[in-house]
């Protein structure tokens, strides 16, 4: 990908392009941010820490002894060039990535005071706790609208839910309610990109997770449903931590409470959003977040 | 005013070889087709009747012959049979492969004794089940049920194969999706690979019917040849092949004439089976 079309270019005045770390466009956040912090939490979330975590594919090392802190209702973006191990890191967290053939991982991943990859944990309800939304919408091709919402909840098995509620408010949670509650007997796949993502988003929130992992959500969409991707985040968040991969850095600016940078599988920094785009700690960060690379 | 270079003789005398020689071939192969299906219909249609599906042979060799009544029905139920026993096991065998076994030694090498037994050719399974179930008279000799079996052995690889490739063409972010929301392995199976994979495994498994239908070698010395209609599976039973297998050696031309009738009553039997398959395949949401 070129680096113009996701990074901010150099802080250089004149810059035509949208930029997090001119005044103007941290004005444009600031805007966001005002929103954001009315949203307090209605669901106090739970906190997630990653200590000495290091992961594998066969022989190669893709996340190298990771020490991070999610806060509980924040939203935390994962940011760094491709292949940085960002996504294998958060797949660590609902331990999806031991699913690839000859993949590992060591260290621990808490969430609150369990560690999800001790002993006696169980992955299926690891991953009831922790929901994933996919970079590629894949809503169920055999379900309707409905049955891909109550999939979630039929899958896993959970008994004693009214399904036809809990679809109800998962959808609407997903901003998608009253857009398809004419049509929720039509199959998921014949809903528009954007809708698709919400629609997995609405299946992911119906299990009740208490950590929402998200891939690069909007990197296959168009602006206006990225936009609506985004403002749902930042709605999420009031009942879910949130961790947000993505590799669009202005996505990262306007959503994330904290950045976290990663580069060849070490997390380089993590701090304030704010600090991220505007004065890190690090050269590299710097470099990376004024396009100089990436 | 643009020119360009003019195309060479020799150039445009290879193309137009090149058409007609591929052409040529087409017609070829097409030709034995074409009268395969003539001479079915031209012979096979003359010995239609009504009778001719209502009743058994009689095995006289004067006056009536009979009709096929129980060449029908035996087919129906000695294939109906062998799809029970390979189907299942065959979509078992391929889910294995795909979900479980996927690039690891021993998925590996099922994988190449499935190929193997692909092209084994359908004598041997007959003969395997004549020495290992005939012979040993287990539950007696000639059985329909044994040649069912063997019919089975014939269609196990052939289903294993084409389930695999419909499972494959399920998309890993499905079956991802569904892990992720907390769905047991076993559940994300059954709810959301096989659902998806459904049409095509019908059409693979429908294509192994078929396949099975039109068998003689397995069925000549395991159910054997009889007259009548019957439906118990421990006891000889007829079938569509043999009857025609047996009549075609006839010195009588109206037996070699019910064998005709028979042949495309056979494939007219596939035929709708293909039909089906084709219809479900259309409905399918991975093509």
């Amino acid at each position: 990908m070129n680096p113009e079309d996701v990074t901010s270019p150099p802080s250089a005045p004149g810059g035509a392009a949208p930029d997090p770390v001119t005044p103007k466009a941290e004005t444009r956040r600031l805007e966001v941010g005002g929103a954001r912090d009315e949203a307090a939490p209605i669901v106090q979330g739970h906190a997630v820490t990653l200590r000495g975590l290091n992961a594998y594919y066969g022989d190669t090392h893709a996340v190298r002894d990771v020490d991070l802190d999610y806060a509980a209702n924040r939203v935390t973006a994962m940011i760094g060039p491709s292949g940085c191990g960002k996504s294998t890191l958060v797949r660590c967290i609902n331990r999806m990535h031991e699913e690839i053939p000859g993949a590992r991982a060591t260290g621990e991943v808490n969430l609150d005071d369990l560690d999800l990859y001790s002993d006696g944990v169980d992955v299926v309800s690891v991953r009831r706790a922790v929901g994933m939304v996919f970079q590629k919408p894949n809503p169920f091709p055999t379900m309707s609208i409905y049955d891909n919402v109550a999939a979630g909840i039929r899958l896993s098995g959970t008994r004693g839910v009214n399904i036809k509620e809990r679809v109800e408010t998962s959808l609407q949670g997903a901003g998608l309610w009253e857009e398809v509650k004419d049509r929720l007997g039509q199959p998921g796949i014949g809903l528009s990109g954007g809708q698709q993502q919400r629609l997995c988003i609405a299946r992911t929130i119906a299990v009740e997770p208490e950590v929402i992992l998200m891939d690069e959500p909007a990197s296959a969409l168009d602006p206006i449903s990225t936009l609506k991707i985004e403002e749902l985040i930042l709605e999420l968040k009031r009942r879910y931590t949130i961790v947000l991969v993505t590799h669009n850095m202005q996505q990262a600016a306007r959503v994330a409470d904290t950045t976290a940078f990663m580069l060849n599988g070490e997390l380089v920094e993590h701090a304030s959003t704010e600090k991220i785009f505007s004065n890190p700690d690090d050269e590299r960060t710097e470099q990376y977040v004024t396009g100089k690379f990436g | 005013m643009t020119t360009l270079p003019a195309v060479s003789a020799r150039r445009r005398f290879t193309d137009r070889f090149m058409r007609s020689l591929t052409l040529v071939l087409t017609l070829v192969a097409i030709v034995p087709l074409v009268l395969i299906i003539y001479y079915l219909i031209k012979e096979g249609l003359g010995a239609w009747s009504v009778d001719f599906f209502t009743t058994d042979p009689t095995g006289r060799f004067l006056g009536n012959p009979g009709g096929i009544k129980s060449a029908i029905l035996g087919t129906i139920v000695m294939v109906a049979l062998a799809s029970v026993i390979a189907i299942p096991i065959g979509i078992g065998v391929a889910l294995y492969l795909v979900e479980f076994g996927k690039q690891g030694p021993f998925a590996k090498v099922v994988r190449y004794f499935v190929d193997v037994m692909t092209g084994v050719p359908s004598v041997v399974f007959g003969l395997f089940i004549y020495i290992v179930l005939v012979v040993s008279q287990i539950g007696g000799t000639f059985a329909a049920w044994k040649g069912s079996v063997a019919l089975a052995l014939l269609m196990l690889p052939i289903v294993v194969r084409s389930s695999e490739v419909v499972l494959n063409l399920v998309p890993d972010s499905l079956r991802e999706g569904a892990l992720a929301l907390g769905a047991p392995r076993w559940r994300v199976i059954f709810r959301v690979v096989i659902p998806s994979a459904l049409a095509g495994l019908v059409t693979g498994s429908l294509l192994a019917v078929a396949r099975a239908a039109g068998e003689t070698a397995p069925l000549l010395f395991t159910a054997a040849f009889v007259l009548g209609t019957q439906f118990d599976l421990s006891q000889r039973m007829n079938s569509l092949p043999l009857q025609i297998f047996n009549d075609v050696g006839q010195a009588q031309d109206r037996l070699v004439q019910r064998a005709w009738g028979a042949a495309l009553t056979l494939v007219v039997l596939v035929l709708i089976l293909s039909l089906v398959a084709r219809l479900v395949q259309r409905r399918s949401r991975l093509a």
